[in-house]
């Protein structure tokens, strides 16, 4: 992650890139809440960042007056880009009527119904990939096991191959862990967008079970839908499907890594796995999603001028204390929890069933086989952050 | 007692089927409804209560008798 400068005021001049705040924004947002609960800064273009509960479900709601076009928390301005996807990456980054219609085709893949389908397949991922550290006595949690897992049922879904694992982690981590670093954000989108054209061309030619081929066999009115959609919901699909789960799979491991006596409950106790995936989900929420104000707006006193960035950061939603008891704490087997990890009104995460359904399944089957397990002393544990917040290294000790 | 759906609220979490998959249905699109006229059983009334207590769009009402 290239160095921004350090932030020493959060209230006017905050940076969601700044080294601290992706290791440890729970301060942060706690000092924030209790201060100024809506953000400011002018780093890379003006932006706001609130961060409780009710405004950022607020905001969320109300597409009128905060559009999804730009969804990026740093601004990106690339006219190339705009040539091959004229639309973007619809639904993510469209407003109604766009949205709606592609929503409407994506979510079918990702319905309940559909995710226990690829249970099996993600059972298999998690056994082989503990297979395969063979009774070795040190891991790396994130690397060797988190990040090998979504990637391969997403390309399952897609119909691509999963020995292109690699490749497309690192295009997707290119895309959006380093979205201050436009050469690498290019290099990514590019090798992802140039990849799904050439399996959008094909599928044409012959098509498959996989969702390209349902989305071109898709019919909207009567009329096709046109490849440059295709491609940016394919695209989509790739991008909000790998680095989002595998950073809430990582998170939870390191937690896990780092609280004996909830890693000792919930292995003694695999009851509590469906409230405990939530609770997990709820305090690592991975994802801050950016607004663009449409018109001049107000927001908890604070001017909002069309143009400007709101980043909803759920993650700092999900640890307000007017919202949850104890928010800082993991209650693994808390009852009432309206987290918004996958986002809060029309723009809810489309594949947050598959996502529920990947980080019970690799929690499950590695505590399963490694119930024991702790933070390696000594070696650091890497964050990434700013769009999607996990760790990427997580040196653990088996036992 | 019984319970609601409210159908323009609800975004597709799904909560409310994980947690009550006998109170509540959930469609190909994610959009939830109760099951016949949403009536609880006296042994399923947490279940429903707690599916209400899950839902981040307050789009389930929950109506004691």
């Amino acid at each position: 992650m290239p160095r921004t400068e350090p932030v020493t005021d959060w209230t006017t001049d905050f940076d969601v890139l700044d080294e601290g705040y992706i290791e440890d924004p729970f301060p942060i947002w706690d000092e924030l809440r209790a201060s100024c609960p809506v953000a400011a800064t002018t780093r890379r273009g003006r932006a706001w960042l609130p961060t409780r509960y009710a405004d950022v479900t607020a905001i969320a709601h109300d597409t009128t007056t905060f559009s999804s076009r730009e969804v990026g928390v740093v601004a990106v301005h690339e006219e190339e880009e705009e040539d091959i996807l004229p639309y973007g990456l619809p639904p993510i980054t469209s407003d109604p009527p766009l949205h709606t219609w592609t929503r409407r085709l994506l979510l079918p893949w990702f319905s309940h119904r559909r995710v226990e389908e690829y249970e099996a397949l993600t059972r298999k991922v998690c056994t082989t990939l503990i297979d395969e550290l063979d009774g070795a006595d040190h891991a790396d949690a994130a690397a060797d096991y988190a990040q090998q897992i979504p990637v391969r049922v997403i390309a399952h879904i897609l119909g691509v191959p999963e020995e292109m694992s690699d490749t497309f982690t690192g295009w997707v981590r290119d895309s959006l862990e380093f979205v201050d670093d436009p050469e690498r954000r290019r290099r990514g989108n590019f090798g992802i967008g140039e990849f799904l054209w050439q399996k959008v061309q094909e599928r044409k030619l012959e098509p498959g079970d996989d969702l390209v081929s349902g989305l071109l066999a898709a019919r909207v009115d009567g009329e096709p839908v046109e490849d440059s959609i295709v491609l940016g919901m394919a695209m989509l699909t790739m991008i909000a499907g790998i680095d989002t789960t595998w950073s809430a799979i990582g998170a939870s491991l390191w937690h896990l890594a780092t609280h004996d006596e909830d890693r000792a409950r919930l292995v003694a106790d695999p009851g509590l796995m469906d409230t405990a995936v939530e609770e997990l989900l709820r305090a690592y929420a991975p994802v801050t999603m950016a607004r663009e104000v449409t018109i001049d707006t107000e927001v908890a006193g604070c001017p909002m001028q069309a143009g400007d960035k709101v980043l909803l950061s759920f993650p700092a939603a999900n640890r307000d204390p007017t919202a949850f008891d104890r928010p800082n704490e993991v209650v693994l087997d808390r009852e009432a929890n309206r987290h918004v990890a996958f986002g809060s009104g029309i723009h809810r995460c489309a594949g947050s069933n598959l996502a529920r359904m990947e980080l019970r399944v690799s929690l499950e089957e590695w505590l399963a086989r490694i119930p024991s397990f702790h933070l390696a002393e000594g070696a650091p544990v890497l964050w990434a952050g700013g769009q999607v917040r996990g760790p990427r290294s997580i040196p653990v000790v088996l036992r | 007692m019984k319970v609601r759906v409210d159908a323009a609220r609800c975004q597709g979490h799904a909560r409310c089927y994980a947690l009550a998959p006998d109170l509540f249905d959930v469609d190909d699109y994610g959009q939830s409804a109760v099951r016949g006229d949403g009536t609880v059983p006296h042994d399923r009334e947490e279940a429903a209560r707690l599916a209400a207590a899950n839902c981040p769009e307050f789009a389930i009402e929950v109506i004691e008798d």
